[in-house]
């Protein structure tokens, strides 16, 4: 494992990977979307409105998916004490942030017609609006360790701890009443008909590869900025020797 | 009385959020991930 | 070789067992927490709850169940309905008068918000569709009626 610790391996592999996830990704998503947009058949209940499922769900899965990123990278971080792991937590905060506010914006959007309200505060809606607190917490503390030259350790202990949240949206609608149905994907069985379930699956597939392509390129970001960084840094050192050097000569 | 909407413009108006909001996060990644690169091999021609 | 490694193996497995244990006493803690508001945190009641305890005449509560099937009605003026939620086990007789969300039908779920009448009935002032896990299209409709008895036996 640690033979990706060393940042140049990495950059040749997340240089062609970065593409490879994104291109395909983009595609089968415009593909899921398009299809649920125009082909998918209406719900017996929702009618049209039922379209809005393939967008939802992988938002959904994705803003838990992004925070159990963080979880296990940070544990990487901490005790294998990966330097890439570090990156990798980071990089995944902003887009699980973006999905999980997707999330909650088309939920909303498909409450209105459906439920007969925008909003309510259940279990899973509130569940869920505190992931998406967690988050712009764990992107201030991430920022503010690698403003100050800190390790990140408390933001770290900030994405492990908070992964107690994620179980906890799944349960909500089984441990509590809520608004917000039961899981209609359990172990193997989906009370989801075929026809909206392989659109959804393969809307799912493409934004997971989109989301990974998108973490791919934050690591980069992340990794150049700080090798940059340390560039500056050194040269500004072997300034500071020279002109010590030139000025004890004098 | 029941409510009566065209449930089209709530279908579009969250795919427009959605498509909307993915399209802003991959365009943002990919420039900031281009300006730093960018700013790295800079440093290292200098 | 080995020896020169032990050190770190050793710091590395220290920081993995101190960790797994951190892990555990706060997933235990949030899983106790989440137990313990387990009522408190519920968005509704169901019928079967508010005929064992009956709230408060002026209490602003929630009642969840299924639309029974056949109790619709609209009465006279047009505005009100009068319609039974049940939960399989007990029926709590709701009136409500206004406009009523798109998904509310009979044999589905459905949040009233409002408040119980002296005489037994839940008096609503708003009217929430629930929808159940289901997505079937409108052509295998068919499909619905074992559906519903499924669903219903869910809910309870």
């Amino acid at each position: 494992m640690h033979g990706f610790a060393n940042p140049a391996r990495f950059l040749r592999l997340a240089r062609w990977l970065t593409p490879l996830c994104l291109l395909p990704g983009i595609a089968i998503a415009a593909v899921a979307l398009a299809y649920g947009l125009i082909w998918a058949p209406a719900d017996r209940l929702m009618g049209d409105t039922v379209r809005i499922l393939f967008l939802h769900v992988p938002a959904a899965w994705l803003g838990m998916a992004g925070w159990m990123t963080i979880a296990g990278a940070s544990v990487t971080e901490l005790v294998w004490r990966h330097p890439l792991a570090a990156i990798a937590a980071r990089a995944a905060a902003v887009p699980g942030a973006v999905f999980t506010a997707l999330c909650l914006a088309t939920g909303s959007i498909w409450g209105r017609p459906t439920w007969g309200t925008w909003w309510v505060w259940d279990g899973r809606l509130t569940s869920m609006l505190v992931l998406l607190f967690l988050y712009f917490g764990y992107i201030a503390l991430s920022d503010v360790a690698r403003r100050d030259g800190g390790n990140g350790r408390v933001a770290a202990i900030f994405g492990i701890v908070g992964a107690i949240n994620v179980p906890i949206i799944n349960r909500s609608v089984v441990w509590w009443n809520s608004l917000h149905q039961p899981p209609s994907i359990t172990m193997g069985k989906s009370a989801i008909d075929a026809a909206f379930l392989w659109p959804l699956l393969a809307a799912a597939f493409g934004f997971t590869l989109i989301f990974a392509g998108v973490v791919l390129m934050r690591m980069r970001a992340i990794l150049a900025e700080a090798q940059a960084e340390a560039r500056l840094r050194r040269k500004a050192f072997a300034a500071d020797e020279a002109a010590e050097a030139f000025g004890g000569f004098a | 009385m029941r409510e009566a909407f065209d449930q089209w413009n709530f279908v579009i108006a969250a795919y427009a959020v959605g498509v909307i909001g993915t399209a802003l996060m991959i365009a943002w990644a990919w420039l900031t991930m281009r300006r730093a690169e960018q700013r790295r091999d800079e440093s290292r021609k200098r | 070789m080995a020896t020169v490694h032990s050190p770190r193996i050793k710091a590395k497995h220290q920081r993995l067992v101190l960790l797994v244990i951190a892990l555990a006493v706060v997933l235990l803690a949030g899983l106790l927490a989440a137990w313990a508001l387990r009522s408190q945190a519920s968005y509704f009641y169901v019928p079967s709850e508010i005929v064992a305890k009956p709230p408060e005449a002026d209490r602003f509560v929630r009642l969840g169940g299924m639309v029974e099937k056949g109790s619709l009605k609209t009465a006279p003026d047009g505005v009100t309905i009068r319609f039974v939620v049940g939960d399989g086990k007990s029926r709590v007789p709701v009136s409500f008068s206004g406009i009523v969300p798109s998904l509310f039908v009979e044999g589905s779920g459905v949040v009233a918000e409002g408040r119980m009448q002296p005489g037994g009935t839940f008096k609503a002032d708003n009217l929430l569709a629930k929808h159940d896990e289901n997505y079937v299209p409108r052509e295998m409709q068919n499909m619905t009626q074992a559906q519903a008895r499924k669903v219903v036996a869910e809910t309870q």
